[in-house]
Protein backbone atom coordinates (compact mmCIF):
# COMPACT_ATOMS: atom_id res chain seq x y z
CA UNK A 1 0.00 0.00 0.00
CA UNK A 2 1.67 2.95 -1.00
CA UNK A 3 -0.37 5.02 1.79
CA UNK A 4 1.59 2.37 4.66
CA UNK A 5 4.49 3.04 2.68
CA UNK A 6 4.44 6.84 2.84
CA UNK A 7 3.61 6.97 6.11
CA UNK A 8 7.18 4.72 7.15
CA UNK A 9 9.02 7.62 4.74
CA UNK A 10 7.66 10.35 6.75
CA UNK A 11 8.18 8.52 9.78
CA UNK A 12 12.21 7.83 8.77
CA UNK A 13 12.47 11.15 7.67
CA UNK A 14 11.46 12.31 11.05
CA UNK A 15 14.38 9.96 12.44
CA UNK A 16 16.78 11.69 10.13
CA UNK A 17 16.61 9.70 7.47
CA UNK A 18 17.21 12.24 4.24
CA UNK A 19 16.90 9.66 1.53
CA UNK A 20 13.67 9.13 2.54
CA UNK A 21 12.19 12.66 1.89
CA UNK A 22 12.75 10.93 -1.92
CA UNK A 23 10.12 9.00 -2.20
CA UNK A 24 7.35 11.55 -0.73
CA UNK A 25 9.07 14.47 -3.19
CA UNK A 26 8.16 11.76 -6.36
CA UNK A 27 4.95 11.08 -4.89
CA UNK A 28 3.35 14.33 -4.77
CA UNK A 29 5.67 16.73 -7.18
CA UNK A 30 2.82 16.57 -9.59
CA UNK A 31 0.06 17.69 -7.13
CA UNK A 32 2.43 20.46 -5.45
CA UNK A 33 3.78 21.66 -9.11
CA UNK A 34 0.03 21.45 -10.66
CA UNK A 35 -1.44 23.69 -7.48
CA UNK A 36 2.02 26.05 -7.91
CA UNK A 37 0.75 26.19 -11.84
CA UNK A 38 -2.60 27.01 -11.33
CA UNK A 39 -1.82 29.50 -9.05
CA UNK A 40 1.26 31.87 -10.48
CA UNK A 41 0.22 30.45 -13.93
CA UNK A 42 4.28 30.74 -15.38
CA UNK A 43 5.91 26.93 -15.12
CA UNK A 44 9.31 28.26 -14.62
CA UNK A 45 7.99 30.32 -11.07
CA UNK A 46 5.42 27.29 -10.35
CA UNK A 47 8.94 24.61 -10.42
CA UNK A 48 10.74 27.13 -8.29
CA UNK A 49 7.77 27.23 -5.61
CA UNK A 50 7.23 23.45 -5.36
CA UNK A 51 10.96 22.96 -4.88
CA UNK A 52 10.60 25.20 -2.38
CA UNK A 53 7.70 23.85 -0.58
CA UNK A 54 8.98 20.54 -0.21
CA UNK A 55 12.55 22.40 1.37
CA UNK A 56 10.35 23.75 3.35
CA UNK A 57 8.07 20.76 4.69
CA UNK A 58 11.43 18.73 5.40
CA UNK A 59 12.81 21.21 7.61
CA UNK A 60 9.51 21.78 9.89
CA UNK A 61 9.26 17.89 9.37
CA UNK A 62 8.75 17.99 12.90
CA UNK A 63 5.79 20.30 12.68
CA UNK A 64 3.59 17.51 10.70
CA UNK A 65 1.35 15.57 13.18
CA UNK A 66 1.37 12.50 12.16
CA UNK A 67 -2.28 11.70 13.15
CA UNK A 68 -3.29 14.20 10.32
CA UNK A 69 -3.31 14.05 6.18
CA UNK A 70 0.63 14.49 5.13
CA UNK A 71 -1.21 16.06 1.91
CA UNK A 72 -3.78 18.37 3.79
CA UNK A 73 -0.08 19.88 5.46
CA UNK A 74 1.92 19.81 1.81
CA UNK A 75 -0.58 21.46 0.20
CA UNK A 76 -1.29 24.28 2.94
CA UNK A 77 2.84 25.18 2.63
CA UNK A 78 2.41 25.20 -1.18
CA UNK A 79 -0.77 27.87 -1.26
CA UNK A 80 0.55 29.65 1.81
CA UNK A 81 4.08 29.99 -0.49
CA UNK A 82 2.02 30.96 -3.52
CA UNK A 83 0.13 33.23 -2.18
CA UNK A 84 3.24 35.14 -0.48
CA UNK A 85 4.64 35.19 -3.90
CA UNK A 86 1.71 36.54 -5.35
CA UNK A 87 1.89 39.06 -2.73
CA UNK A 88 5.44 40.00 -2.92
CA UNK A 89 5.09 40.55 -6.51
CA UNK A 90 5.95 44.12 -7.36
CA UNK A 91 3.75 46.11 -10.33
CA UNK A 92 5.48 44.83 -12.65
CA UNK A 93 3.90 41.32 -12.06
CA UNK A 94 1.30 42.94 -13.85
CA UNK A 95 2.99 44.03 -16.73
CA UNK A 96 3.92 39.87 -16.61
CA UNK A 97 -0.04 38.98 -16.21
CA UNK A 98 -0.64 40.75 -19.69
CA UNK A 99 1.33 38.05 -20.85
CA UNK A 100 0.81 35.25 -19.11
CA UNK A 101 -0.90 33.47 -21.93
CA UNK A 102 2.14 33.78 -23.63
CA UNK A 103 3.77 32.06 -20.64
CA UNK A 104 1.78 29.41 -20.30
CA UNK A 105 2.48 28.65 -24.09
CA UNK A 106 5.96 27.90 -23.21
CA UNK A 107 5.29 25.52 -20.87
CA UNK A 108 3.78 23.03 -24.11
CA UNK A 109 5.72 24.53 -26.99
CA UNK A 110 8.82 22.58 -24.74
CA UNK A 111 7.41 19.51 -26.89
CA UNK A 112 10.24 18.81 -28.98
CA UNK A 113 9.89 20.20 -32.49
CA UNK A 114 10.35 16.73 -34.30
CA UNK A 115 7.22 15.52 -32.62
CA UNK A 116 4.35 16.28 -34.76
CA UNK A 117 1.31 16.68 -33.21
CA UNK A 118 -2.27 16.29 -34.48
CA UNK A 119 -4.11 19.55 -35.35
CA UNK A 120 -6.57 18.78 -32.27
CA UNK A 121 -4.14 18.36 -29.74
CA UNK A 122 -2.11 21.12 -30.54
CA UNK A 123 -5.68 23.31 -30.49
CA UNK A 124 -6.16 21.15 -26.81
CA UNK A 125 -2.96 22.97 -26.12
CA UNK A 126 -3.82 26.05 -26.62
CA UNK A 127 -6.57 25.92 -25.25
CA UNK A 128 -4.95 24.87 -21.79
CA UNK A 129 -2.77 27.68 -22.00
CA UNK A 130 -6.25 29.78 -22.62
CA UNK A 131 -7.57 28.45 -20.09
CA UNK A 132 -4.73 29.14 -17.40
CA UNK A 133 -4.63 32.30 -18.97
CA UNK A 134 -8.41 33.18 -17.62
CA UNK A 135 -7.73 31.18 -14.29
CA UNK A 136 -4.57 33.63 -13.69
CA UNK A 137 -7.68 36.67 -14.28
CA UNK A 138 -9.17 35.62 -10.88
CA UNK A 139 -8.30 36.58 -7.68
CA UNK A 140 -5.57 34.19 -6.06
CA UNK A 141 -8.28 32.59 -3.72
CA UNK A 142 -10.29 31.34 -6.16
CA UNK A 143 -6.94 30.17 -8.23
CA UNK A 144 -6.27 28.29 -5.21
CA UNK A 145 -9.81 26.38 -4.48
CA UNK A 146 -9.69 26.12 -8.84
CA UNK A 147 -6.49 23.83 -7.94
CA UNK A 148 -6.85 22.25 -4.97
CA UNK A 149 -10.83 21.23 -6.22
CA UNK A 150 -10.92 20.40 -9.70
CA UNK A 151 -7.27 19.80 -10.34
CA UNK A 152 -6.42 17.83 -7.48
CA UNK A 153 -9.84 16.81 -6.54
CA UNK A 154 -9.56 16.95 -2.98
CA UNK A 155 -13.31 17.30 -0.81
CA UNK A 156 -14.90 20.44 0.57
CA UNK A 157 -13.53 19.20 4.13
CA UNK A 158 -9.98 18.70 2.66
CA UNK A 159 -9.55 22.09 0.63
CA UNK A 160 -11.11 23.25 4.12
CA UNK A 161 -8.56 22.32 6.41
CA UNK A 162 -5.50 23.31 3.91
CA UNK A 163 -6.78 26.94 3.10
CA UNK A 164 -7.82 26.76 6.97
CA UNK A 165 -11.45 28.66 6.30
CA UNK A 166 -14.60 26.88 7.06
CA UNK A 167 -16.27 24.97 4.46
CA UNK A 168 -18.82 27.26 3.99
CA UNK A 169 -16.53 30.14 2.55
CA UNK A 170 -14.88 26.97 0.35
CA UNK A 171 -18.71 26.42 -1.06
CA UNK A 172 -19.28 29.82 -2.05
CA UNK A 173 -15.60 30.40 -2.70
CA UNK A 174 -16.26 27.43 -5.53
CA UNK A 175 -19.39 28.57 -6.53
CA UNK A 176 -18.15 31.72 -7.33
CA UNK A 177 -15.04 30.56 -9.38
CA UNK A 178 -17.18 28.20 -11.27
CA UNK A 179 -19.22 31.38 -12.04
CA UNK A 180 -16.78 33.51 -13.15
CA UNK A 181 -14.88 30.93 -14.91
CA UNK A 182 -18.11 30.07 -16.99
CA UNK A 183 -18.51 33.43 -17.60
CA UNK A 184 -14.79 33.72 -19.09
CA UNK A 185 -15.08 30.08 -21.12
CA UNK A 186 -18.16 30.31 -22.54
CA UNK A 187 -17.00 31.29 -26.01
CA UNK A 188 -14.26 28.60 -25.86
CA UNK B 1 -31.95 35.96 -16.44
CA UNK B 2 -35.35 35.75 -15.39
CA UNK B 3 -35.23 32.81 -13.31
CA UNK B 4 -34.62 32.31 -9.27
CA UNK B 5 -31.15 32.85 -8.04
CA UNK B 6 -32.01 29.90 -6.32
CA UNK B 7 -32.11 27.40 -9.73
CA UNK B 8 -28.10 28.63 -10.09
CA UNK B 9 -27.61 27.66 -6.06
CA UNK B 10 -28.51 24.15 -6.71
CA UNK B 11 -26.43 23.77 -10.04
CA UNK B 12 -23.36 24.39 -8.01
CA UNK B 13 -24.81 22.09 -5.17
CA UNK B 14 -25.70 19.87 -7.45
CA UNK B 15 -22.24 19.89 -9.07
CA UNK B 16 -20.53 19.73 -5.74
CA UNK B 17 -22.41 16.77 -5.07
CA UNK B 18 -24.93 18.66 -2.08
CA UNK B 19 -28.17 17.67 -4.04
CA UNK B 20 -30.42 15.54 -1.66
CA UNK B 21 -32.67 13.34 -4.25
CA UNK B 22 -35.83 15.75 -4.07
CA UNK B 23 -34.21 18.61 -4.76
CA UNK B 24 -32.17 16.71 -7.77
CA UNK B 25 -35.84 16.32 -9.16
CA UNK B 26 -36.38 19.89 -8.68
CA UNK B 27 -33.73 21.24 -10.46
CA UNK B 28 -34.05 18.17 -13.30
CA UNK B 29 -37.73 19.29 -13.30
CA UNK B 30 -37.16 23.02 -14.13
CA UNK B 31 -33.98 22.57 -16.36
CA UNK B 32 -36.17 20.58 -18.79
CA UNK B 33 -38.79 23.52 -18.71
CA UNK B 34 -36.06 26.11 -18.94
CA UNK B 35 -34.14 26.76 -22.06
CA UNK B 36 -31.88 29.66 -20.10
CA UNK B 37 -31.05 27.75 -17.26
CA UNK B 38 -30.23 24.54 -19.44
CA UNK B 39 -28.01 26.60 -20.91
CA UNK B 40 -26.47 27.70 -17.81
CA UNK B 41 -25.82 24.36 -16.86
CA UNK B 42 -24.23 23.03 -19.24
CA UNK B 43 -21.77 26.03 -19.28
CA UNK B 44 -21.16 25.10 -15.93
CA UNK B 45 -20.30 21.59 -16.92
CA UNK B 46 -18.35 22.56 -19.54
CA UNK B 47 -16.01 24.63 -17.50
CA UNK B 48 -15.29 22.29 -14.99
CA UNK B 49 -14.42 19.85 -17.77
CA UNK B 50 -12.41 22.58 -19.12
CA UNK B 51 -10.20 22.89 -15.54
CA UNK B 52 -10.50 19.19 -15.15
CA UNK B 53 -9.16 17.79 -17.98
CA UNK B 54 -6.35 16.02 -18.33
CA UNK B 55 -3.73 18.94 -18.04
CA UNK B 56 -0.67 16.74 -18.49
CA UNK B 57 0.94 19.12 -15.22
CA UNK B 58 4.37 17.86 -14.87
CA UNK B 59 7.74 19.49 -12.95
CA UNK B 60 10.74 18.82 -14.86
CA UNK B 61 12.02 14.86 -14.99
CA UNK B 62 14.89 15.23 -12.62
CA UNK B 63 12.77 17.47 -9.92
CA UNK B 64 13.01 15.13 -7.18
CA UNK B 65 16.91 15.16 -7.64
CA UNK B 66 16.70 18.95 -7.53
CA UNK B 67 14.70 19.05 -4.29
CA UNK B 68 16.96 16.70 -2.70
CA UNK B 69 20.34 18.35 -3.68
CA UNK B 70 18.81 21.26 -2.24
CA UNK B 71 17.90 19.93 1.66
CA UNK B 72 19.98 21.37 4.00
CA UNK B 73 22.73 18.59 4.87
CA UNK B 74 22.65 17.98 8.46
CA UNK B 75 25.37 19.11 11.35
CA UNK B 76 27.20 16.27 11.88
CA UNK B 77 26.95 16.50 16.09
CA UNK B 78 22.95 17.36 15.23
CA UNK B 79 22.87 13.64 13.66
CA UNK B 80 24.65 11.69 16.30
CA UNK B 81 22.36 13.57 18.83
CA UNK B 82 19.78 12.28 16.46
CA UNK B 83 21.21 8.75 15.76
CA UNK B 84 21.19 8.67 19.97
CA UNK B 85 17.60 9.57 20.26
CA UNK B 86 16.66 6.65 17.43
CA UNK B 87 19.27 3.68 18.78
CA UNK B 88 18.79 4.27 23.07
CA UNK B 89 19.54 1.06 23.68
CA UNK B 90 22.82 0.76 21.08
CA UNK B 91 23.39 4.20 22.79
CA UNK B 92 22.84 2.76 26.70
CA UNK B 93 24.91 -0.65 25.74
CA UNK B 94 27.88 1.34 24.72
CA UNK B 95 27.80 3.88 27.53
CA UNK B 96 27.75 0.56 29.57
CA UNK B 97 30.78 -0.71 27.88
CA UNK B 98 32.67 2.03 27.89
CA UNK B 99 31.99 2.47 31.60
CA UNK B 100 32.71 -1.36 32.24
CA UNK B 101 36.22 -0.47 30.01
CA UNK B 102 37.03 2.64 32.48
CA UNK B 103 36.72 0.64 35.55
CA UNK B 104 34.13 1.71 37.58
CA UNK B 105 32.52 -1.59 38.25
CA UNK B 106 35.86 -2.41 39.82
CA UNK B 107 35.02 1.19 41.72
CA UNK B 108 31.57 -0.13 42.45
CA UNK B 109 33.23 -3.79 44.24
CA UNK B 110 35.66 -1.76 46.43
CA UNK B 111 33.62 -1.30 49.43
CA UNK B 112 35.34 2.05 50.41
CA UNK B 113 33.75 4.43 52.18
CA UNK B 114 33.81 7.61 49.89
CA UNK B 115 32.67 11.10 50.28
CA UNK B 116 34.14 14.79 49.90
CA UNK B 117 36.66 15.84 51.97
CA UNK B 118 37.35 19.29 53.35
CA UNK B 119 33.68 19.78 54.35
CA UNK B 120 34.37 20.00 58.16
CA UNK B 121 32.50 16.17 58.06
CA UNK B 122 32.98 13.88 60.34
CA UNK B 123 33.54 10.18 60.17
CA UNK B 124 32.19 7.46 62.78
CA UNK B 125 31.58 3.78 62.24
CA UNK B 126 31.06 4.29 58.21
CA UNK B 127 28.71 7.08 59.04
CA UNK B 128 29.34 10.45 57.18
CA UNK B 129 27.97 13.26 59.52
CA UNK B 130 27.25 16.71 58.50
CA UNK B 131 27.38 18.21 62.20
CA UNK B 132 25.73 20.97 63.28
CA UNK B 133 26.50 24.64 62.62
CA UNK B 134 28.33 23.32 59.31
CA UNK B 135 26.66 24.15 55.92
CA UNK B 136 27.14 22.59 52.80
CA UNK B 137 26.70 24.77 49.54
CA UNK B 138 26.71 21.96 47.22
CA UNK B 139 25.57 18.48 46.08
CA UNK B 140 27.47 15.68 48.34
CA UNK B 141 27.91 12.27 47.63
CA UNK B 142 28.74 9.15 49.88
CA UNK B 143 29.24 6.05 48.56
CA UNK B 144 29.87 2.70 50.75
CA UNK B 145 28.22 4.17 54.02
CA UNK B 146 25.67 5.85 55.88
CA UNK B 147 24.88 9.73 56.45
CA UNK B 148 23.43 11.58 59.16
CA UNK B 149 22.61 15.49 58.61
CA UNK B 150 22.65 17.65 61.54
CA UNK B 151 23.87 20.37 60.26
CA UNK B 152 22.63 22.26 56.33
CA UNK B 153 23.10 20.99 53.02
CA UNK B 154 22.22 23.10 50.30
CA UNK B 155 22.19 20.81 47.30
CA UNK B 156 21.09 17.36 46.58
CA UNK B 157 22.73 14.21 48.65
CA UNK B 158 23.41 11.22 47.20
CA UNK B 159 23.98 7.91 49.36
CA UNK B 160 25.30 5.44 47.24
CA UNK B 161 25.34 1.68 48.60
CA UNK B 162 24.16 3.26 52.44
CA UNK B 163 21.42 5.12 53.93
CA UNK B 164 20.13 8.25 55.12
CA UNK B 165 19.59 8.07 58.98
CA UNK B 166 16.81 10.59 59.49
CA UNK B 167 16.56 10.74 63.02
CA UNK B 168 19.28 13.92 62.45
CA UNK B 169 17.62 17.23 62.37
CA UNK B 170 19.50 18.59 60.03
CA UNK B 171 18.25 20.15 56.65
CA UNK B 172 18.77 19.42 53.44
CA UNK B 173 17.64 21.65 50.91
CA UNK B 174 17.66 19.24 47.43
CA UNK B 175 16.74 15.49 47.23
CA UNK B 176 18.32 12.67 49.17
CA UNK B 177 18.84 9.76 46.83
CA UNK B 178 19.53 6.50 47.96
CA UNK B 179 21.18 4.03 45.49
CA UNK B 180 21.49 1.03 46.74
CA UNK B 181 21.22 -1.47 43.69
CA UNK B 182 23.87 -1.59 41.04
CA UNK B 183 21.61 -0.85 38.48
CA UNK B 184 20.17 1.89 39.68
CA UNK B 185 23.30 3.20 40.48
CA UNK B 186 24.28 2.62 36.72
CA UNK B 187 21.43 4.26 35.70
CA UNK B 188 22.34 7.41 37.64
CA UNK B 189 25.65 7.53 36.22
CA UNK B 190 24.48 6.77 32.59
CA UNK B 191 22.01 9.95 33.27
CA UNK B 192 24.51 11.89 34.72
CA UNK B 193 27.18 10.63 31.77
CA UNK B 194 23.93 11.53 28.96
CA UNK B 195 23.42 14.94 30.73
CA UNK B 196 26.76 15.94 30.14
CA UNK B 197 27.02 14.54 26.91
CA UNK B 198 24.11 16.74 25.76
CA UNK B 199 24.97 19.62 27.51
CA UNK B 200 28.79 19.15 25.34
CA UNK B 201 26.68 19.70 22.11
CA UNK B 202 24.73 22.19 22.90
ZN1 LIG C 1 -34.77 28.77 -15.41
Amino acid sequence: MMEERLKKSIKLVKKGDQTAFEDIVSYYQNNVFAICFRMLGSKHEAEDLAQETFIRAYVNIHSYDENRKFSTWLYRIATNLSIDRIRKKKPDYYLDAEIKGTEGLTLYSQIPNDQVLPDNEVESLEMQAYIQKEIMALPAKYRSIIALRFLNELSLKEISDVLEIPVGTVKTRIHRGREALRKRLRHV
Amino acid sequence: MSCDKEIVEMMHQYLDGDLDKSEEKKLRAHLQSCQACQHHFHELKRTVALVTANVDLQPSPDFTKKVMSQLPTEKKRNSVIRWMRVHPMITAAAIFFILMMSGVFSAWNQDQLSYPTGKNLIVKNDIVIVPEGVTINEDIEIQNGNVKIEGKVNGDVIVINGEHLTASAGAVSGDIKQIDQIFSWLWYRLKELGQSVFDLTK
